[in-house]
């Protein structure tokens, strides 16, 4: 869902419960979920766990090979 | 000792009421006689138990007529956040939605200052549920701060941080989710300490965001915060009295995060802290500038991690008797039920990364230090606040530089660092390793002197 459909949906509940006053608030926690979302957490987050994965081994015999001797 | 005794610290107390020489009666009196003369404006305090904490001293001090001590707490008048159980006493949160609620037993918090002989003076003032920065949306009327009765005391645990510096009580219990044991104390000029996450039980304390909620300390110096915390975690502190004398400055290794943590500060926030460094400096301690690289990001963070916790804790009660709340704290928590999942989901996943850039900053360092609040305390009501010529958000100024340990779980402890001209205290906090609160205790204990002379 995107930020701008989001606010308006939301404003309209807000309406709809009789709490106008929430408005306000949604508009600047719509201006906060922009920044979450720009900020790219999850590339950050993939980053970090690629960076942290151990080296790859080097291959082992194919199976079976070896086990025949 | 010039001052009366009920303003010295649990480590001088102590000794004189295990010796016999005081008694811990004569203590509590005295707390509950400052109550009486000053709570009326300052507002610390909901509950006042005087009766029952008087005859829990008397069968302290028998204890102590008769050979027996618990440790360095045995008989020391220590205050609830009223968020906090106590068997038999109302729990309000400083809410109406609360009304006619009585605890039916001890939180495990409560069960281990009574055990260890802590006299329960009483319950706390807080904003309401511990949903707000500056103790003033309460149903039992604005907290004051004693510098300056016509500002804020920060909060939550406002009326915790008055009472310890007006002689209300020798130490105090809080709760901190954002910054709400570190931001009073920063702004009444007392210690203040949130453990490690998870080190300290949250059983029968008042939830607001589980995964951020934390219990621990207010006092009057880093070693009484660091025996309260260690009897709060469930350890005999008999056997640790008396803590080890503070380890020497010099050789400390302290990391100093600029970038974000120094771009919004007080002028005289800022000289205090410049000055606190030089002073360690001085005598010995290393600094070394450290970098949080996604700091930028913490507000957003914090916010969509916090708000739908909040929300969900008070779901049913939003619904059933929405009017007992006071307003902005309504409107925040039904601002909490807007937040989508999915952008939860990425602040867990921030909070992750966060958590990583904070490890990352105290390798090498003994601890993580910064200004706890950018600003001293501000007007009761005000909702901006002017820093360094531009206006800003009081709510998002008190809690920029600390709610980053919420996020992350590090321990982190405010400790006085002066006042400003106008007599207003400065806080400096130090942010210590993971599961290593005591590590951080040790390094803010070294510091104390130097930082507040």
């Amino acid at each position: 869902m995107t930020i701008d459909d989001w606010l308006e949906s939301a404003c309209a509940d807000a309406d709809r419960r009789g709490l106008a006053d929430l408005k306000p608030l949604l508009v600047t926690l719509a201006g906060a979920t922009r920044a979450l979302r720009e900020a790219g957490w999850d590339a950050v987050t993939r980053q970090q766990a690629q960076a942290s994965e151990p080296e790859p081994r080097s291959p082992g015999p194919p199976p079976g090979d070896g086990a025949a001797r | 000792m010039t001052a009366p005794l009920h303003f010295h610290t649990i480590t001088e107390l102590a000794p004189l009421i295990t010796g016999g020489h005081v008694s811990s009666e004569a203590l509590t009196s005295a707390c509950l006689e400052e109550i009486a003369a000053h709570d009326g404006a300052l507002r610390a305090f909901i509950t006042v138990l005087g009766a029952s904490a008087i005859a829990q001293a008397r069968a302290l001090d028998a204890e102590i007529a008769a050979g027996g001590c618990r440790g360095p707490l045995h008989g020391i008048p220590i205050s609830l956040k009223d968020l906090i159980d106590q068997q038999g006493v109302p729990t309000t949160a400083a809410s109406r939605v609360r009304e006619g609620h009585v605890a039916a037993c001890d939180a495990r918090v409560t069960a281990r200052l009574r055990a260890a002989g802590a006299v329960l003076i009483g319950k706390t003032n807080l904003h309401e549920f511990a949903f707000g920065t500056t103790s003033d949306d309460t149903a039992f009327g604005a907290v004051r701060n004693p510098h300056d009765p016509s500002r804020s005391p920060g909060g939550s645990s406002g009326g915790s941080a008055v009472g310890i510096i007006t002689g209300m009580s020798v130490a105090s219990i809080g709760t901190d989710t954002g910054g709400s044991i570190r931001i009073p104390a920063a702004a009444c000029g007392t210690v203040g300490l949130k453990p490690t996450w998870g080190e300290v039980p949250c059983e029968g304390v008042v939830p607001l965001s589980r995964s951020l909620d934390h219990v621990g300390p207010l006092a009057r110096s880093v070693a009484d915060a660091w025996l309260i915390y260690l009897v709060l975690r469930g350890d005999s502190t008999a056997a640790r009295w008396p803590l080890p004398a503070p380890r020497p400055v010099k050789g400390l290794r302290l990391g100093v995060p600029r970038h974000y943590f120094h771009d919004v500060l007080d002028d005289e926030v800022r000289a205090r802290f410049a000055a606190c460094l030089a002073w360690l400096r001085h005598e010995g301690a290393e600094t070394v500038d450290v970098v949080i690289p996604h700091a930028p990001g913490i507000a957003p963070v914090y916010l969509h991690a916090s708000l739908p916790e909040a929300a969900a804790c008070h779901a049913g009660s939003l619904e059933s008797v929405p009017e007992r709340y006071t307003r902005n704290v309504r409107l925040r928590l039904e601002m909490g039920r807007y937040v989508l999942a999915e952008d939860y989901v990425t602040a867990q996943a921030a909070r992750a990364v966060l958590r990583s850039e904070v490890d990352a900053a105290l390798a090498g360092c003994d601890a993580l230090v910064m200004p706890t609040l950018p600003i001293p305390a501000p007007p009761i009501g005000a909702s901006t606040v002017d820093v360094a010529g531009t206006p800003q958000a009081v709510r998002s100024m008190m809690l920029r530089l600390t709610q980053l340990f919420n996020l992350t779980g590090h321990p982190a402890v405010s400790m006085p660092m002066g006042e400003t001209a106008a007599g207003l205290p400065c806080g400096l906090q130090l942010a210590g390793r993971l599961n290593d609160t005591e590590g951080l205790l040790a390094t803010a204990a070294a510091c104390e002197p130097i930082v507040n002379p």
